[in-house]
């Protein structure tokens, strides 16, 4: 891969905190080289704006290795930027050229209320597992982990939704600022494993009455969830939480 | 003056021993006593969830949004335990050896042992938790080789073995959190221990959002915040991991271990230029299916592909045979240094050496799989294809990684790598009990010294932190606590709370107050600078002895001509920084004294004074074979104190990986 | 929504199937023998009431989680994700869903308001439907208007079939991926089906 270097134009949310108006602004950034990450690029204007006196632009990053799910940036209409399957840390100014214009903008949803400029309040999704995302098993001295065998393909399916980040991609992209992908990530998980089972029925419900009070949109299926979603999570898992949800909720005694 | 209090007895029974006979604390009374619990990785979220299952009111806080982020997250490899599920003849005792062993002599027997027991446990436990682990056909449990071992006894979940067992400890947190036992504090820092009486009793954090400082009450803080290899400014580290509560705690009493030895990693992506924020890591376990090499030629200018078998030097092998390319990690990175050194480095900055799949992407998996499909005499092509599909089963996050960040496709071309910081095995000193010297003040996981002694084998820091968390400090903890039912919750109005949260406030706005003229970032590239170049992979007296020079001056600098933009009442990314930064500037000096001090040469820690023949590591058990526990005393001073490590049932030898 | 549409879609086959009668090229006599079993038959009667129920609820279930869905992002994006993610007729199902409505209304009044108004009890004597369609597509307005119809409910079907079954919880990825081949073949066959009676009665391609 040939280096190159390129002049951007960025355009960029800027909002002080929670409770003021934010508006965009522009800047211009010169000389980025194209082996730089996305926010390597920001860590240059943020370092240009320090020296100028100006306040550096807010943004949520922390393992910028793509694991940690703390990065958080809607970039040209669309969250993480151009790549599939990947987080905003782990883009690279080669997906770009000289003169080009970047657009950055929060994650929009009514239940990410925007902390300062690119952060989030991403709060709600915590509460949501807190509802029921886990197997009630305190510390101690469960039986040895080979007494239960699973089956290949199940533990791989259930690895495969527990792969999730909990970055907020998916609601930022959905048209109705669902999170059901996040939700239904964590249902198919411990459904698909027998340690799940137990708590099977109680956990999908008590989890979409949190995500509904939390204040997300409902899923209409239109799949930009799982397009933009860096770990590749399958809509098919929504499709899992919808027959998990209805089964709970036909036999459910109140 | 240091007291371990490790039990007597055997080793084998010291653990069980100590559960028999410590104190414990009935449940009415569990629900009295209020435990602060600071960092929600592996260790900090089990401790955080085991002690709210057992009834203590717990307040939990992260910097980070959600207690979820925290960087054990991005631990890919695996974790280790002593089931012997493949029937290889590993065993508690031999996983304990190993470590020490790895260790270099310099960790504590009674702790590794107890490490190595609860390693099943563990296992167990994140079964129990819904933890996907990889599984054979037959549904059982799945296990890989790591490096300085001979056995299998990794368990992993693809390579994102530490995301998997950090949910699980984030959902055991989660469930306390809906059931009121665990209160958790996101985007709170931890800036201050408040210690009554010699005894820790609440810490003041600041609220990153509003930038207010808060008070809050407990009868004991448990520290699990991690280690601190971003003094090196580059490092496998996240962005935002940080020593400040560590030192803090140092600062106010805690005894700081063994500071010098730092791990630094064989197998990370190379530094691609100035701009270079972090490192990334490539997961030991792929030395299992790489082999390392450079040109035989120094100045070799043909592509890696084009260099025939002949002109190759895979230098672990041809230095090791018995472990090659799976010798412990301080081992592997100082031979990628001296070949770099040398001259054979590959790359663009020529600091860099190939981990190659081809060799067993073609014989190892291809060959197999042809087997298995009962293809005869397949050809190169047919076993390249049917080997990636295993390698990419396998490793396929970490290869699609490296081609993000590379724009190279590694399944085609060799990885280029070269070794970058990764792990502090020092840390805060604490006893057998986790407990640092001041009374009710603890430390878990990366945050102490304890059990890695001076080089941490790979797969063991999860296992280290969870076993602290799940298993140890529910005990130990309830031992101090017994002694604390009538301790009445004290107000944050008391003096001790009112003076650490003036010196907080005081620090800040010296600070912001500076207004001077170079951003923060430049004075943390500088000192990683300094310690990479001084106190890095091979470290000399005369260069420790000026990086302590450096390292003064740069820390003057930083107090009369940092700028930090914004306010202090308000979201302020740079400021937090700029505390993180100042802290690590005073742990590199100690880490700097630490490391002139320790003259001989051992795991992660090589002084060039003190080496063999052939290059290698050589230690002075002598002369040091103790715990560095260094006492704070005023800036730029420190006391030494030396806690002796005895041996009773491992024979000290010089490792050897031939 | 999905248990309403899925509903509603097998109303569609039925609605298809006997409409094809008019093929028959026998002047209309099979079609409106089907009509008249479909206008006097007291269950059929009576499962209409149930086809109104479920259309109407259908729609304003729609047009509920339109808005509410549209009420979850207070400020919006200065660059919208357009079809970076998904297919633009998946996020219009709420204006596909609304022409449909409007379309099926105009259809109502076309032909089942007359056609049951004039079905014994009101207005006598049975309208031959056969004829009344003859006379009703010879307006190229008209024509083009069930034209536009059936092309909003074939983009409509087109998500909603398969979406339907991923609400109802089909999560099988084999089963799904045939159920989508099977449901852009639905949305393809069956609007083409109902765009060809207008065409042939206009073009005059029946006998």
């Amino acid at each position: 891969m040939e280096q190159y270097n390129m002049n951007l134009t960025l355009k960029v949310w800027r909002q002080k905190n929670k409770d003021t108006k934010g508006s965009f602004a522009t800047y211009n950034v010169k000389d980025i080289s194209s082996e730089m990450s996305f926010l390597e690029m920001i860590d240059v204007l943020n370092e240009d704006l320090i020296k100028e006196g100006k306040d550096p632009i807010a943004f949520d990053h922390d393992c910028r290795e793509g694991i940690c799910g703390m990065c958080s940036m809607y970039v040209n209409g669309r969250p993480h930027g151009p790549w599939q399957r990947n987080t905003v840390c782990q883009l690279h100014m080669r997906a770009y050229k000289d003169g080009d214009t970047i657009v950055i903008e929060p994650w929009r949803a009514n239940s990410f209320p925007v902390v300062k400029d690119l952060m989030v309040d991403r709060s709600a999704l915590d509460r949501i597992i807190q509802a029921g995302g886990y197997v009630s098993v305190n510390t101690g001295s469960p039986q040895d982990a080979n007494a239960i065998p699973v089956e290949r393909e199940r533990a791989e399916a259930a690895f495969a939704a527990a792969a999730c980040i909990g970055c907020g991609a998916c609601v930022a992209a959905c048209k109705n600022s669902s999170a059901m992908l996040f939700l239904s990530a964590k249902v198919a998980h411990l459904a698909l494993l027998p340690q799940g089972e137990p708590e099977r029925k109680p956990r999908v419900m008590n989890m979409v009455a949190q995500m509904d009070k939390e204040g997300f949109g409902s899923c209409t299926n239109t799949g930009a969830c799982e397009a933009v979603c860096p770990k590749g999570i399958s809509i098919d898992n929504i499709a899992r939480l919808n027959g998990e949800y209805m089964l709970s909720a036909a036999v459910a005694s109140k | 003056m240091l007291e371990s209090k490790i039990p007597s007895g055997s080793v084998e029974n010291k653990w069980t021993d100590y559960k028999g006979h410590c104190k414990l604390v009935n449940p009415a009374n569990k629900r009295k006593l209020e435990v602060i619990v600071v960092g929600t990785g592996l260790a900090g979220a089990s401790a955080a969830a085991s002690l709210g299952e057992l009834g203590y009111r717990v307040k939990a806080f992260c910097f980070q949004d959600s207690p979820r982020r925290a960087h054990s997250i991005a631990a890919q490899g695996g974790i280790n335990a002593a089931k012997n599920y493949q029937n290889d003849g590993d065993s508690t005792f031999r996983l304990f050896y190993d470590t020490v062993k790895g260790g270099d002599y310099r960790s504590r027997e009674a702790n590794v042992h107890r490490l190595a027991e609860v390693s099943a446990n563990i296992i167990d436990q994140c079964v129990a938790q819904g933890v996907p682990f990889a599984r054979e056909y037959g549904g059982l449990l799945a296990n890989r080789s790591f490096g300085g071992v001979q056995v299998k006894r990794t368990f992993y979940a693809a390579g994102q073995t530490g995301q998997q067992l950090l949910i699980g400890a984030y959902q055991a947190l989660e469930r306390q959190v809906a059931l009121g036992s665990v209160k958790q504090y996101t985007r709170h820092e931890m800036l201050d221990v408040v210690v009554i009486d010699g005894k820790a009793r609440g810490i003041i954090a600041r609220n990153l959002i509003t930038g207010e400082l808060e008070r809050f009450f407990g009868h004991a803080v448990v520290l699990a915040s991690g280690g601190y290899g971003n003094v090196f400014y580059l490092s496998t580290n996240a962005m935002g991991s940080n020593a400040t509560a560590a030192w803090k705690a140092h600062l106010k009493g805690a005894f700081f271990g063994n500071p010098c030895f730092t791990q630094i990693h064989p197998t990370c992506i190379p530094v691609s230029g100035d701009h270079q924020s972090k490192l990334t890591l490539m997961s030991e376990s792929l030395r299992n299916d790489g082999r390392i090499w450079v040109p035989k030629k120094k100045d070799e200018t043909r592509k890696a592909n084009d260099i025939p078998e002949e002109d190759r030097d895979y230098y672990l092998e041809r230095r090791y045979p018995a472990f090659g390319n799976l010798v412990p990690r301080d081992v592997a990175s100082r031979a990628a240094k001296e070949r770099c050194d040398a001259g054979y480095g590959v790359g663009t900055t020529k600091q860099a050496v190939y981990l190659d799949f081809k060799y067993n992407l073609i014989n190892k998996y291809g060959r197999a799989e042809a087997n298995k499909h009962g293809i005869e005499n397949p050809d190169e092509e047919t076993l390249i294809r049917l080997g990636k599909e295993v390698v990419k089963e396998e490793y396929g996050n970490l290869f699609e990684m490296y081609e993000k960040i590379t724009g190279e496709n590694p399944y085609e071309v060799p990885m280029r790598i070269y070794p970058a910081v990764h792990y502090t095995m020092g840390g805060l000193w604490v006893d057998y009990e986790l407990m640092t010297t001041v009374k009710g003040l603890y430390a878990l996981g990366e945050a102490n010294f304890s059990d890695h002694g001076a080089n941490r084998l790979g797969a063991s820091a999860l296992m280290q932190g969870l076993a602290d968390g799940y298993y140890v400090i529910p005990y130990t903890i309830g031992n101090y606590l017994a002694d604390e039912i009538a301790t009445k919750p004290i107000p944050t109005t008391h003096e001790a709370f009112e003076a650490a949260e003036k010196t907080v406030n005081d620090r800040i706005n010296t600070l912001m107050n500076i207004k001077g003229n170079q951003p923060v970032e430049s004075f943390h590239k500088r000192l990683g600078k300094i310690m990479w170049e001084k106190c890095g992979m091979a470290r000399n007296e005369k260069g420790l002895a000026e990086a302590i020079t450096e390292i003064q001056q740069l820390r003057k600098e930083f107090w009369s001509d940092v700028r930090i933009p914004g306010d202090i009442k308000e979201m302020n990314p740079e400021l937090d920084k700029a505390g993180r930064v100042a802290d690590f500037m005073e742990l590199a000096e100690l880490m700097c004294k630490d490391a002139l001090d320790r003259k001989e040469s051992c795991g992660g820690h090589f002084r060039e004074e003190s080496q063999t023949e052939e290059g290698e590591a050589k230690r002075d058990d002598a002369n040091f074979s103790y715990v560095s526990a260094w006492e704070f005393k005023g800036e730029s001073n420190w006391d030494l104190h030396k806690e002796p490590l005895t041996f009773e049932v491992v024979k000290l030898t010089q490792r050897s990986y031939k | 929504m999905a248990l309403t549409g899925l509903f509603l879609i097998a109303f569609l086959v039925v609605h298809a199937g006997l409409n094809a009668c008019i093929w028959a090229n026998d002047g209309g006599k099979m079609f409106n023998a089907g009509a008249h079993f479909m206008g006097s038959t007291v269950v059929v009667r009576i499962l209409e009431i149930g086809l109104m129920v479920g259309f109407l609820l259908h729609a304003v279930q729609g047009i509920m989680i339109e808005i509410q869905n549209r009420s979850k992002r207070k400020i919006g994006y200065a660059v919208p994700m357009g079809n970076k993610g998904s297919k633009w007729f998946s996020r219009w199902m709420g204006l596909l869903g609304t022409l449909v409505l409007i379309f099926v209304i105009i259809h109502l009044a076309h032909f089942w308001i007359p056609n049951r108004s004039h079905q014994g009890w009101l207005l006598g004597e049975e309208i031959n439907l056969y004829e009344s369609m003859k006379e009703i597509f010879q307006n190229p307005v008209v024509v083009i208007i069930y034209i536009a119809g059936c092309i909003s409910l074939a983009w409509h079907l087109a998500h909603g079939f398969q979406s339907a079954f991923r609400t109802v919880g089909v999560h099988n990825h084999k089963y799904l991926t045939m159920l989508r081949s099977c449901g852009y073949a639905f949305s393809v066959i069956v609007p083409l089906t109902f765009i060809m009676m207008p065409l042939s009665f206009y073009f005059g391609w029946l006998s």
